[in-house]
């Protein structure tokens, strides 16, 4: 019994984490990759790391498993968000399919902008008020050095 | 089939085919933060790799490489993070 349900745990984290792999594989714009990588292999790990406590059935080891889920669950968003940012804002395209940027010259985020965040060059700020369907075609703050 | 034969003979080979999907998106990777994904995604992957062997293996000794893997990753991918955003955003 006890096997049996180590063994789904098991299995099912597996499933998980071969799903974000091949997300990170085969998507193509790396917003994607960043979405399939860090939330899937996060759910992932923690369906493995439940078996591996389940397994030992000990205190020090389940304390260590708690320690390890708690910190990837806190961490990954954390990290990912960080990365996400830092790669937009270093010129990074979108996919071309994209329907929607809200940090672009159309989204929401330009409207409400505030004069902390320095843009090199702004553009004119004629706004469309319907969000076209097609992606910008340049950013405007794209960066100069590759 | 017991569960350290279930876990050496299925899962650790799904996981090593998982982790080589990662190695490809690294090597080919257009762009520096693709392979920074890729690389977070490695060290998930060998946090769960260490964590199945130690149920293959018997020895809960493995799971202290776990937690070690779990805090550094975390320190490596905001480092790189920091490092893309003074690269990209600020000239």
């Amino acid at each position: 019994m006890n096997d049996t349900l180590i063994a789904i745990f098991i299995g099912t984290g597996t499933f998980f984490c071969l799903v974000a792999a091949i997300g990170v594989a085969r998507m193509p714009d790396i917003y994607m990759r960043l979405s399939a990588a860090s939330k899937a292999s996060t759910l992932g790990t923690g369906f493995i790391l439940l078996a591996v406590a389940l397994f030992f059935n000990s205190t020090a080891v389940t304390g260590k498993i708690v320690a390890i889920i708690a910190f990837t669950l806190l961490t990954a968003p954390v990290a990912a968000h960080m990365l996400g940012r830092a790669a937009y804002f270093s010129g990074e395209p979108l996919w071309k399919k994209s329907v929607r940027d809200e940090l672009g010259s159309g989204g929401e985020w330009f409207r409400h902008k505030d004069s902390t965040t320095e843009r090199p060059d702004d553009p004119p700020s004629t706004i469309p008020d319907t969000v076209s369907n097609e992606a910008p075609a340049k950013k405007p703050y794209e960066s100069k050095s590759k | 089939m017991t569960l350290a034969d279930y876990v050496s003979r299925i899962i650790l080979p799904l996981l090593g085919v998982g982790l080589v999907l990662t190695l490809y998106r690294i090597l080919r990777g257009p762009s520096l933060p693709d392979r920074v994904v890729a690389l977070d995604l490695t060290a998930t992957f060998i946090i769960a790799i260490s964590a199945v062997y130690s149920i293959a293996s018997g020895q809960p000794s493995y799971l202290d490489a776990a937690v070690v893997l779990a805090l550094i990753t975390f320190l490596g991918t905001v480092a790189f993070a920091y490092y893309l955003h003074r690269r990209g955003g600020n000239e």
